[in-house]
Order: C-alpha cells, then sequence, then structure tokens
C-alpha cells in the first residue's frame, strides 16, 4: 500500500542555521499520525515546507503524495494535491459569517454575484460533518468559541477536499471539554479514513489518539514509533535525548537575601477574557543567582516576565516584592526605578530603535541620568557609549553606527548594554542567546556570570534545553500558566524538565 | 550574507578613513529639486530671481515653515495634525478680534493667541495620547471644528486693520545694519560650533571629516549666508517674519537633537514598543507634541493675520498640507522616527517657490492646486519607494 504522505531527505537551511537535516518521514493512509519535538526540533519547517509555505527549490529532498511526487510552489498548489493545515492561531475572519469564512476565496458565483442560498446550504453540510450540527453557518463567526472556530476551521479543511489534514498544536487554546469533542472528532475522522498530521506537545493527547509518533530532534528525524510500542517516558526521552557535551561556564551558587518574590501571581490573557494567562504562580529569586525558566512555547513564560515587567496588557493578581518590600508594578517606567530590567526575546520589535545608532540606544532607559535639566550632555552619552562597546565587545566602527545594521549577536549586546547602564537588580532575559551565533553566546554566558559574580540576579527564559541547564542554578518549569515544576541544578534534568513541561502536574 | 559580514569588520580594522563622497541622496535630491525649480522659474519669468520677489518669497514662505516645525516633531512621533490650517484661520481670528473689537494692545493680543493655541493642542494631544483616538480622526475633526469656530465667533465678517505695532509683526523689515550684525554673528556662532564639534569627535574617536571638507562646508554656508543678507538688503531688509523661521528653527533643532523630549520623539516614531519598554512615557509625549505643533501654528496665525493685516474667512485654507509637503519632501518619513527641521524648512522653501512662481506667471489657480497636490503624492511615493529598496 502506498503512503499518503512520503517525505523523503529533506534538508532545508536558513542563513547560518539547518533547520532540518536529511528528515525523512512517512504518513500511512487513514492514520493519525503525531510529530512530537522539543520548540525549535523542526515540526513548524517541515510542516511549512509540506504546504507549499517554503516552496519546492527551496529544500532538498523529495515530497510524495499517495506515491506521486509534488512540487508545492505555492500553498494553493498544495490545496490541490489535498494538504491542509490547521494553525494554532486560526485564520478566520470573525467578522464575517460562518458561511463566508468556509467559502472565502471560492465563492460559487455567476457574473461576480455570489449564490448565498448555495453557500449556506452546503456550509450546513460540512459544519455536520465536523459535528456542528446546531450551528447556523449565517452566524457571524466571532460569535463561537475558540473550540468550536477550529471546528469550523476543519470544515473549510474538509470542503476543500483535503484528504491530509495537519493539525498544529490544535488544543493550546482549548478548554478540557473542547479538547474532548475535537478528539471525538478525530476518530471519527480515522473510521472514514481521513489522515491526519497532529502536532501537539501535550503527550497525553498524543497518546489518547495517534496511531503512530515521529520523533523530531535538532531537525533530524529520531525515529517513528507505532503508538504500542512506546510510553510517554521514552518519547520524552527520544525527545531530549541529545548528549550534553556543550561546557557552559557556570559559576558555582552563591546565592544571597531574596532579591524578587512573587507570590500567588495570576495574569489574565488579555484577547480571551476570563481565561488565565498565568495562573497563581509562586517563586522567589535570590541575589547573584540565576533562575531558569522552561517551558514549551505558548506556555506563559514571556507573558509572566512581561508581566512583572509592566508591560503587558493583561491584568495582573498577586503579591510582587523587591528586597521585602511590596511593590505595584504598573508600567515599564516603575519597574525601571524599582530596579527591573527585561531583555526581550524580540530585539527588533521590543528592544531596538533600528533607526537609531549604538549609543542613543544603549542610553535609551536611562537618559535621564545624562542629561540635567532635560538637555543630553551628548558628551557624556557617547563616553557611556563607549565603554560598553568596549565591556560587551560590540563590533563596530564607533557608538554612532545605526543598529539596524548590526548582525544578531552585536544587537543582543546593545540592549543588554541599554538594561545594565540601568543597574538593575533583577535582570530579565528572555531567550537571550536567540538567532546567536556561537561565539557572542559564550560572551553572554560569560557576562551573565560576571553580572551574578556582583550580585545581580538573573532569570532566565529559555527554549534551549543544554543552555538552561549549563547555566542556571535553579529552573522553574511552566505549563499552560501553571508552575509544574522546580529544580534545583543538581535534580535538573533534559527528561525531568521536558515530562513538567509536556504532562503537566506530574513531575 | 557572510560577505557584508567581512566588510563590517574590516570597516572596523580600517577605522577613520575619510569619507568624501558620504552620499546623503535625500539631501541631494532635495537641493538638486530646488535648484531646478529654481532655474525653471527663473528662464520662465525675469523677475523671479529679482530681489523684490525673493524677498516677497521668504515672506511668504514664513507661515508655511513655522507650520512646518511643529509638524515635523508631529510625524517623527508617527502622528499626523490635519488641523493647523484651520487652526491658523481660527487663530488669526481671535487676534484681530481683541485687538481691532476689544482693543486689546499687542503683548496680550500675542500671550491670548499662544495661550489658545496651547490649549487647543492640549485637548486634541489628550485626546490622541490619552484616550487613543487616531491623530488622523481628531485632527480632521479639528480642521472642521475651528474653521466653524472661525465663521462662528467672527460671524464670518474679514476683521481689520489691526493696530500698527501689531501689524508689524508680519510688516516689518530688519534695519540694513541688523541684518549685516545677524549674518555675520551666525557665521562666527556656525564657524564656532564646526570646530567645536571637530574637537569633540577626534576625542571619542569618531570619524572626523578632513578639515578642507569642513572649511569648504563653512565657505559654502558664509557665501550663502552673506548672499542672503545682501539681496535682502538690496529690497527692504531681511522680513521680520523669516527672521522668526530662523529663531524658531534653531530653537525646535535643538529641541530635537539635545532634549531627552526630543530623542524620545523620535525614538516612539522609530519603534514605539521599544521606547515603551525603555520607561519612555510616550502618552505624555505625543500630548506635548501635540501643544507645540499647535502653539506654533498659533505663531503662524499672528504672522499670517499680521502680514494680511486683516483676518479673513478663508486664512489658513489648505495650509496643513503644505506644511504635510514640506516635511516630506525634507525628509520627513511619514513611517515616524526620522525628519529634521532643517529639511522641513528646505521643503516649505520647495512649496513656497512653486506658490510664488506659479502667481508670478499668473498661472490659472486650478494649475497651482493640481501642481501642488501631485509634488505631494511624488514627495510620499519617493519616500515610500527609497525605504523599499533600502529594505532590499
Amino acid at each position: 500500500m502506498t503512503a499518503a504522505l512520503e517525505m523523503r531527505n529533506i534538508t532545508k537551511r536558513f542563513p547560518g542555521v539547518t533547520a532540518l537535516d536529511d528528515v525523512t518521514f512517512t504518513v500511512k493512509k487513514g492514520e493519525v499520525h503525531a510529530l512530537c519535538g522539543e520548540n525549535g526540533a523542526g515540526k513548524s519547517t517541515l510542516m511549512k515546507v509540506l504546504s507549499g509555505l517554503h516552496p519546492y527549490g527551496s529544500y532538498d529532498g523529495q515530497i510524495l503524495i499517495n506515491g506521486e511526487e509534488k512540487q508545492f510552489r505555492q500553498i494553493s498548489d498544495a490545496e490541490h494535491a489535498g494538504v491542509a493545515i490547521i494553525y494554532q492561531e486560526l485564520a478566520l475572519v470573525k467578522d464575517l459569517s460562518i458561511g463566508e469564512n468556509l467559502f472565502l476565496g471560492k465563492e460559487p458565483a455567476k457574473w461576480g454575484v455570489i449564490n448565498w442560498e448555495y453557500v449556506f446550504r452546503e456550509s450546513e453540510r460540512w459544519l455536520r460533518e465536523v459535528g456542528l450540527t446546531d450551528i447556523n453557518p449565517e452566524q457571524l463567526t466571532g460569535t463561537l468559541g475558540i473550540g468550536k472556530q477550529q471546528q469550523v476551521e476543519i470544515a473549510k479543511a474538509l470542503s476543500k477536499n483535503a484528504n491530509l489534514l495537519i493539525l498544529d498544536e490544535p488544543t493550546a487554546a482549548l478548554t478540557e471539554q473542547e479538547v474532548e469533542i475535537l478528539l471525538q472528532i478525530l476518530q471519527e475522522f480515522k473510521r472514514r479514513g481521513v489522515t491526519c498530521i497532529y502536532i501537539s506537545h501535550k503527550l497525553n493527547e498524543v497518546f489518547a489518539i495517534a496511531d503512530t509518533v515521529t520523533v523530531l530532534r535538532d531537525g533530524q528525524t529520531i525515529g517513528t514509533y507505532p503508538i504500542g510500542e512506546v510510553t510517554e517516558d521514552r518519547v520524552i526521552s527520544l525527545m531530549v535525548g541529545r548528549e550534553l557535551k556543550e561546557r557552559f561556564p557556570r559559576m558555582p551558587a552563591k546565592p544571597g537575601d531574596v532579591v524578587l518574590k512573587v507570590s500567588d501571581y495570576s495574569v489574565m490573557n488579555p484577547d480571551r477574557p476570563g481565561r488565565k494567562a498565568i495562573d497563581n504562580i509562586s517563586f522567589e529569586v535570590r541575589k547573584g543567582e540565576i533562575f531558569g525558566i522552561a517551558g514549551l512555547m505558548g506556555a506563559g513564560r514571556t507573558e509572566l516576565v512581561m508581566s512583572l515587567f509592566g508591560a503587558y496588557a493583561g491584568k495582573a493578581y498577586g503579591k510582587v516584592e523587591i528586597d521585602g518590600k511590596p511593590v505595584k508594578l504598573r508600567d515599564t517606567r516603575t519597574a525601571i526605578r524599582e530596579g527591573l530590567a527585561l531583555v526581550s526575546e524580540d530585539r527588533k520589535k521590543y528592544g531596538l530603535v533600528l533607526g537609531m545608532d549604538i549609543k542613543s540606544n544603549v542610553s535609551m532607559a536611562s537618559l535621564g541620568g545624562l542629561s540635567p535639566g532635560g538637555i543630553i550632555n551628548h558628551y557624556m552619552e557617547s563616553s557611556k557609549g563607549n565603554e560598553y562597546m568596549r565591556t560587551l565587545r560590540i563590533k563596530a566602527n564607533n557608538v554612532e553606527t545605526v543598529t539596524g545594521t548590526l548582525s544578531g549577536g552585536n544587537q543582543q549586546k546593545v540592549v543588554l548594554g541599554k538594561w545594565l547602564m540601568t543597574n538593575p537588580k533583577v535582570l530579565i532575559l528572555d531567550e537571550p542567546t536567540r538567532g546567536i551565533d556561537v561565539g557572542a553566546k559564550f560572551e553572554i554566558y560569560n557576562l551573565m556570570n560576571e553580572l551574578v559574580g556582583q550580585g545581580v540576579a538573573i532569570i532566565m527564559i529559555s527554549s534551549e534545553m543544554p543552555e538552561l541547564l549549563g547555566m542556571s542554578h535553579r529552573v522553574m518549569v511552566i505549563a499552560e500558566g501553571r508552575q509544574t515544576g522546580l529544580f534545583t541544578a543538581e535534580e535538573a534534568t533534559q527528561e525531568r524538565i521536558m515530562a513538567a513541561a509536556t504532562g503537566g502536574i506530574r513531575a | 550574507m557572510s560577505v557584508k559580514h567581512e566588510t563590517i569588520m574590516e570597516h572596523a580594522s580600517l577605522k577613520q578613513r575619510p569619507n568624501w563622497f558620504k552620499f546623503d541622496a535625500r539631501a541631494y535630491t532635495m537641493i538638486g529639486a530646488l535648484m531646478s525649480i529654481w532655474i525653471l522659474f527663473s528662464l520662465l519669468h525675469e523677475r523671479f530671481l529679482s530681489a523684490t520677489n525673493l524677498s516677497n518669497l521668504f515672506l511668504q514662505m514664513s507661515v508655511t515653515s513655522i507650520l512646518a516645525i511643529g509638524m515635523v516633531l508631529v510625524i517623527v512621533a508617527g502622528q499626523i495634525d490635519l488641523s493647523v490650517g484651520s487652526l491658523v484661520g481660527f487663530m488669526g481670528g481671535i487676534a484681530a478680534m481683541l485687538n481691532v473689537w476689544y482693543d486689546w494692545s499687542t503683548v496680550p493680543v500675542i500671550i491670548a493667541t499662544l495661550a489658545a493655541g496651547a490649549g487647543i493642542g492640549f485637548i486634541q494631544g489628550w485626546i490622541i495620547a490619552y484616550r487613543a483616538v487616531p491623530a488622523f480622526i481628531v485632527t480632521l475633526g479639528g480642521m472642521l471644528i475651528f474653521r466653524g469656530a472661525l465663521f462662528g465667533t467672527t460671524g464670518s465678517v474679514t476683521i481689520a486693520p489691526l493696530s500698527p505695532p501689531l501689524k508689524s509683526i508680519g510688516q516689518s523689515y530688519v534695519a540694513d545694519g541688523i541684518g549685516w550684525a545677524f549674518g555675520i554673528v551666525g557665521l562666527a556662532v556656525a564657524a564656532l560650533l564646526v570646530l567645536r564639534k571637530r574637537r569633540a569627535r577626534a576625542r571619542f574617536g569618531f570619524e572626523v571629516e578632513p578639515l578642507p571638507l569642513s572649511l569648504l562646508r563653512l565657505c559654502v554656508t558664509g557665501v550663502l549666508i552673506i548672499g542672503f543678507v545682501y539681496l535682502m538688503n538690496s529690497y527692504k531688509g531681511i522680513p521680520v517674519p523669516f527672521v522668526m523661521v530662523i529663531v524658531l528653527a534653531l530653537i525646535f533643532t535643538f529641541i530635537s537633537r539635545n532634549t531627552t523630549f526630543g530623542r524620545h520623539v523620535y525614538a516612539i516614531g522609530g519603534n514605539p514598543e521599544a521606547a515603551r519598554l525603555s520607561g519612555i512615557n510616550i502618552k505624555r509625549r505625543i500630548l506635548l507634541v501635540f501643544v507645540l505643533c499647535n502653539t506654533l501654528a498659533a505663531i503662524a496665525a499672528l504672522v499670517l493675520t499680521a502680514r494680511l493685516n486683516a483676518a479673513t474667512m478663508s486664512a489658513g485654507q489648505n495650509y496643513e498640507l503644505d506644511a504635510i509637503a514640506a516635511c516630506v519632501i525634507g525628509g520627513t518619513s511619514l513611517m515616524g522616527g526620522t525628519g529634521t527641521i532643517a529639511g522641513a524648512i528646505i521643503g516649505a522653501l520647495v512649496m513656497g517657490t512653486l506658490d510664488n512662481g506659479m502667481s508670478l506667471m499668473n498661472l490659472e489657480s486650478f494649475w497651482q492646486y493640481i501642481v501642488k497636490g501631485g509634488i505631494l503624492i511624488l514627495a510620499v511615493y519617493i519616500d515610500i519607494y527609497t525605504r523599499q529598496k533600502k529594505k532590499a
């Protein structure tokens, strides 16, 4: 029997990184095939190759659908071949009716006039297919809950004659009942012979629904297993089972007094009223310690630190103390004044003004101190800029170099310089080494050590397990907004962290 | 990618190689455009380059220039102000009313008008910054409201004539001697600043342009200043409104370059998220930007009303577009984050030249609208186009 999908020897390179390295992935007809891996293992890239988002020619390797080789140059090519992806973020127009969404871009029309009767009649049929029997297709899509919207999205995919359905983290935003319903629908599809690829961090779902599981790690296929032959623990160890051969310059912990104490901290999700992005988290960070935060994409790590920094839209509840004194961090100004600094995960969006030069970016959060009477002392600013350029070893002509022209590592150092200049008590680093080269990475690690030696407390969010294990003195794990584990450096292993990050409260 | 990286490294090692041909395409395009328009008009009309006409030109462009100075800050902050034209009309009406109907003397009239402008800026800025209503809508509404307020408060009649001292704001000229003094002091200060900057840059290890280039630049500046004073003096002297333009331009250049407020405005326009996360109080800065812009509109209103010696119902109509065009022609990006006061003044000179030249040639007014509209679109097109090219 020919496979529904065969991806042979797929290699995809981005400047500086190989995202997929000779990946082979075979999906049998009519099965639910789970695709598992850590953040950055290559799952999304593989699906982008499959859906035509990375067009034919931008990767090496072959794609066969039902035994026939395909060359997808754009998304519509893949759709024609029956491949449909349902993304985490739903791609529905909330202000249009369900029927309009289902037929968006392929409206049945004569002389440009849409046959609405047909649209709504057909819509009803497709909605029934996904178990939405009591929904009027003339209703606005935005009035449905997220779970039902996702069902609409699946109906839309089916209406395009999809016979290979890819669900990318479909349950990330769903409630438990909604997950139940989704899994039932997938069971029904399986009976009818629709092939599904199911990407999820949540291993309990994978084991509830999948027939086969393929594990990716660091852009390589680790293996494909019938679900009966593996256990959750086995899958976790396959996901993380790399040898830790890199050496990290971690200093022994010399933790001092508690500088930041967070108790019963909850943050509402601003996009989804009534839901929490962070649910009742408590932790404390000591002077001279690197406190790691682990978790999968969307677990709420960034939301937590952005909220502490006064930069998140969702309302926060709970207690925050700095040096034993309760503080209310309403906005970033207060947070900076209280001694917090945040190097965000997206330096281009949140860190730098790319059109401005190094010195202006470095001085941005502490310009007041260089400007007696509100007038900038340019000489002081330049010499401060020079100082940070030298100590952080930023490679550029001089401090007047526009930051947009720097490499990623040097840009990151500029952002670090900006926050070091505020003399923070707690330095929060959100994915501090994302997208920067190895040399710059180690410079940043050494700098972290130096700061910790000076008594600064560092909170580091990282998706890179080796870095997290190699640098942190303690690691907190977050899953779905809740704290699911707290380990000392000695206790922390890849398996334990991944189990806590995927399985919920278990570790 | 890697090639680019190498060149950066190479630059770092060969640091301070003098750069004679630092090509600022924008500045050259701008000056080139101005030159070609001037040459065109001087060919089309023999009186265009006469002292009388150029004096007139600088007088006429003053109002647009003052508005453009405020508009630069607004656009750099990523906002827009469509209300300044109507505001000029309204503020002019108030000044004339107080002066003609209620016999207020000049100084109280000026103070009251400026306060009214600042107050209106505060209200518009507050709605935009603190109530998150888009600036486009708030100031579009303001454009109608202020025009309506002008009709309502004045009863739709022209108010004239003003008292002589108030009139002199817009109609008098600086005496020859004082004009020369201005010119010479200006040149001396420019020379001093250039030298000081060179020394400071050398001290911080920055590229210092070759001395001859600095001197050449200074010479050109000197010729321009002396030529300008000579030309103006051969008619009636430097028009007072243009002196105001220069003073305001210097003040606002200082604000934009040397104050935390100015730096914050550029940061907000360049990347509002990064500015917010750096602890910059965005709302307060935006509010102040509108206060300044509308106060400048009040100054422009005083100049215009004084020059016309009357407050008319149509005063200031479409001036917002002239001001915005001046900014954009002068290199201010509508995306926010970049723009200079000096550029905007040159932009205002372009717009003023078009007005002046076309009137001189007795071109029908419909042509003037069409040409200016076309120039505005062209300027924005060039802005977008050069940005896209830079990205690619």
